[in-house]
């Protein structure tokens, strides 16, 4: 199959093929915008549901507080619980983890600094400074590809620890918001590195180069940067605020 | 009518003219606006007709107390298919069918900027609608009302099927919508002609445009929620259990936050479209041009602030229920300004009563009565006497039939010249709008005194001598006066394709763009972009004394970017895109299968409870990864 995308030539944005646009920029910019506004809605109606159940779980176990396996018992401590009444084998830890959270929170954050330095390299490929490895947009696009994946990582982790520490997405409101939530961030980073491989793939094979393929790296940036800013919302309002 | 203005061009009637294909092949891989927009329409009629017929068959079984037509259980899939279909499969599509015929034409641009993603928001609302309708074939189809309530539709209290293929159906439907919304604001923002600088795009252009952001924020609402009522009846979570804690008006919320801006959405394209056929035959330019685009913000603005009146009876407290009362008070004011600004564009103009002129003044009457009641409601005390009566029935069927059913009609009437190329019969026409006028006011008129008398919606039966019988009765004659102007109305659609009288450019003397060039228009719409100069560029070439007091630029005044514009002109010429030199989209059958995997993925997950976990994974795994790769195929082919 023919494969534009692959085979163009690298200046062809210059060309006479350009349509005439009424703002001067291209269609996919202003659509990926458009996308971008959608999905802060998506995410605001989720992140309203987990506010609006916080705290209205029947059963534990309880984001940041201890809990008891046989009664209602909520505390600030184990001891706190085991003193309500608690035997010592039925107490329920937190489920965050926040030092945990932070390393892959801090992984997503540098993702999106690797994401700017690529497309830096896709602006001035071909420049003289931009031939040496740590310059290129190759090295890069895999770098945060590889953070990408590195966060997928730690949600794995995170996801079968709380399931082994009783929370699963059935258990309490707190389950079913928490992973409803984070599951669909994890899925929008799923797709953000299937998209930088694809990316990173067409780099390796033909070169990004020029004004179109700025423009692809850059519309890649801006939904990676948007994922990026949701977990900011997310870590901030679920795992720091108590 | 203006059919000998022009000799009849010897395309008309015929698409296979001008070098464009023709056949089957031709539409699956179609990846034109205008094709498109015509797959809309027609599928959108189809399920007129199938809605009709739902609301047919309830009438039947109401219009007598006690009445045996059908049995509780299918009087349930009739009013929640009714609803849903009017709503999703119809009102909406026909709004898309006109988004897509008329956008790219009337802001001057060859295409929409996306033509593969447009011919797969097609596919989608195709393969999505006939996924929700065809379980009423099987006794199964959605039965928890279009609103679906949770937790009503939670396993718990919805066992079965139906509220599956409800849930995933809509979870489809807002693919296309959203797909189609991304399409359409990029295409309004990017594609104007050299010149049309936003307060020059005619108003329907301005309405969709305003609709499309809409979509694109309120649809997200109702995705999350039919998400949480998903993983409630699949995986077991409990956004919806009561007894786990959960919120029993959490649905609502999020359900209405979503319901009262697509209330609009289905009310301004329809306002667009009489604005466009007003000015027309009048022969006056819009009155108020300015207001009217901004009480189309405002009304877009408003409108998602206003959510919770649709819960007045659910015990918000005095608080929740004062803000939003007054807040629905508010948005009659952006909307009786538009209703003033129609009847100051007739004040005066030199009235031509065509058919789509008909169904444009009766769209401004009848959404009258029906928004005048919409503000009754907006008075909670009021409110909870009217709530869940046929009152609440006819108010809504006021705006929804008496507003956009009747300014579509208006629009197709006004459009299918230019669409086809031939007019439709004006003496069917006027049958049809007077059978329509006069069914309408007598099916839903009534509605208000039931509803006054305590009738409740959604009873599939009632007894006699509580007052409601000859109102009842009324209703039901009226649906099938309704009925046989439906009938006249698919004949005459029908037919004029090839007998009715051959249209010339400009149909009907209107001021916009798309009355330049040919009817129906060639595949490339226009030879050379047009530069624009004022709102109506048309009427500055034909009756340059209407627009006088219009701000006008002078062409050689303007930054032209694009050196192939050229002032308007009535195109006559009728080339290929290839003799011109105009680059065209390829077709391609991608969207189609990306389309039918994406549908077949999300649909597959209605096999967990119909056989088992494991198959519906299997399915979906498999759909997936052909989705997918439909999708890498379809982004690594070139468009043109």
């Amino acid at each position: 199959m023919a494969t534009a995308a692959l085979e163009h030539d690298a200046n062809a944005g210059h060309g006479e093929h350009q349509h005439y646009t009424s703002t001067g920029l291209e269609h996919r910019k202003i659509a990926i915008w458009a996308l971008i506004g959608s999905e802060c809605m998506l995410f605001a109606s989720l992140i309203s549901t987990y506010l609006i159940y916080k705290g209205r779980s029947r059963v534990g176990p309880w984001p940041h507080d201890w809990g008891c396996k046989t009664s209602n018992v909520i505390g600030k401590t184990a001891e706190a619980v085991q003193a309500a009444g608690c035997a010592a084998a039925d107490v329920m830890k937190p489920i965050l983890d926040i030092p945990v959270t932070s390393q892959s929170t801090f992984v997503l954050l540098m993702s999106s600094l690797a994401m700017v330095l690529a497309l830096e390299g896709v602006e001035n490929a071909g420049k003289p400074g931009y031939d040496k490895w740590y310059k290129g947009s190759k090295f890069w696009l895999a770098m945060t590809a590889i953070m990408g994946a590195t966060f997928l990582g730690y949600q794995s982790y995170e996801f079968t620890s709380f399931v082994h520490e009783g929370l699963t997405i059935r258990t309490n409101l707190f389950g079913s918001s928490f992973f409803t939530l984070t599951g669909f961030h994890g899925t929008h980073v799923a797709v953000g590195v299937l998209w930088l491989m694809t990316m990173l793939f067409i780099d390796m094979k033909r070169g990004l180069k020029g004004a179109t393929d700025v423009l692809l790296v850059d519309i890649c940036a801006l939904y990676w940067h948007f994922v990026d800013v949701v977990w900011i919302a997310i870590f901030t309002l679920i795992y720091l605020i108590q | 009518m203006a059919t000998t203005a022009a000799p009849a061009p010897a395309y008309a009637g015929s698409h296979a003219a001008g070098g464009e294909q023709t056949g089957l092949w031709s539409w699956l891989a179609t990846v034109d606006h205008k094709r498109i927009g015509t797959l809309y329409l027609w599928t959108a009629l189809f399920f007129f007709c199938v809605g009709g017929i739902e609301a047919f068959i309830m009438r039947l079984q109401l219009m007598q107390p006690n009445g045996q037509v059908v049995s509780a259980e299918v009087f349930n899939q009739l009013f929640t298919m009714h609803g849903t279909t009017m709503i999703f499969l119809v009102v909406m599509p026909l709004s898309a069918a006109f988004f897509n015929f008329l956008i790219p034409l009337q802001i001057g641009a060859r295409d929409v900027a996306f033509p593969r993603l447009n011919a797969f928001s097609y596919w989608v609302y195709l393969f999505g609608g006939l996924f929700m309708t065809l379980p009423i074939l099987f006794n199964s189809a959605p039965n928890g009302g279009w609103f679906g309530y949770a937790p009503l539709t939670t396993m718990q209290f919805s066992g079965g099927l139906n509220i599956d293929f409800w849930v995933l159906g809509l979870q489809i439907l807002g693919v296309s919508s959203l797909a189609a919304a991304f399409n359409f604001i990029t295409t309004i923002i990017n594609m104007r002609a050299p010149g049309m600088s936003l307060m020059r795009m005619p108003i329907f252009t301005w309405m969709s445009f305003v609709v499309q952001f809409l979509l694109v924020l309120a649809f997200p609402a109702i995705t999350i929620a039919l998400f949480f009522l998903q993983f409630d009846r699949f995986f077991g979570t409990q956004f919806y259990e009561i007894a786990a804690g959960a919120d029993p008006l959490l649905w609502q919320h999020l359900f209405w936050v979503f319901g009262h801006p697509e209330v609009y959405i289905l009310i301004l394209p329809a306002f667009g479209l009489a604005s466009e056929i007003l000015p027309t035959f009048s022969k006056k330019p819009l009155f108020g041009y300015n207001v009217m685009v901004y009480s189309g913000i405002m009304i877009g603005f408003l409108g998602f602030g206003v959510w919770a009146h649709h819960m007045f009876a659910v015990g918000m407290g005095a608080t929740a229920d004062t803000i939003f009362s007054m807040a629905t008070m508010l948005i009659g004011i952006p909307t009786g300004v538009k209703i003033f600004n129609w009847v100051a564009t007739m004040w005066g103009g030199n009235l031509k009563f065509t058919v789509p002129m008909k169904f444009a003044v009766a769209l401004v009457a009848l959404f009258t009565i029906g928004g005048i009641s919409g503000v009754m409601h907006s008075s909670p005390p009021t409110d909870l006497q009217q709530t869940d009566t046929y009152f609440i029935v006819a108010h809504f069927h006021y705006v929804l039939f008496g507003g956009s059913i009747m300014g579509i009609m208006g629009g197709i009437y006004f459009y299918y010249p230019k669409m086809v190329g031939r007019y439709m019969s004006e003496t069917l026409g006027n049958w049809h709008f007077w059978l329509f006028f006069i069914g309408m006011n007598m099916t839903f008129f009534p509605m208000h005194f039931s509803g006054m008398l305590g009738m409740p919606r959604r009873i599939y039966t009632y007894d006699a001598g509580q007052g409601w019988d000859t109102f009842n009765l009324w209703s039901s004659i009226g649906v099938f006066i309704q009925g046989l102007g439906l009938v006249i109305f698919v004949y005459n659609f029908l037919k004029s394709r090839k007998s009715g009288a051959v249209a010339p450019n400009d149909a009907w003397g209107a001021g916009t763009l798309e009355w330049s060039i040919p009817s129906p228009p060639p595949e490339y719409n226009f030879a050379q972009l047009p530069v624009v100069t004022s709102r109506y560029p048309l009427w500055d070439l034909k009756h340059p004394e209407m627009t006088a007091d219009l701000t006008h630029s002078a062409p050689d005044q303007m930054v032209i970017t694009d050196s192939h514009a050229v002032p308007v002109h009535e195109e006559t010429e009728r080339k290929t895109a290839h003799e011109l030199g105009i680059p065209m989209p390829f077709p391609t059958i991608k969207p189609l299968f990306a389309a039918l995997f994406m549908v077949l993925m999300v649909g597959a997950l209605v096999l967990v409870h119909a056989i088992s976990m494991q198959v519906a994974v299997a399915v979906m795994i498999t759909c997936a990864a052909l989705f997918i790769g439909t999708i890498y195929g379809w982004l690594t082919s070139p468009l043109e």
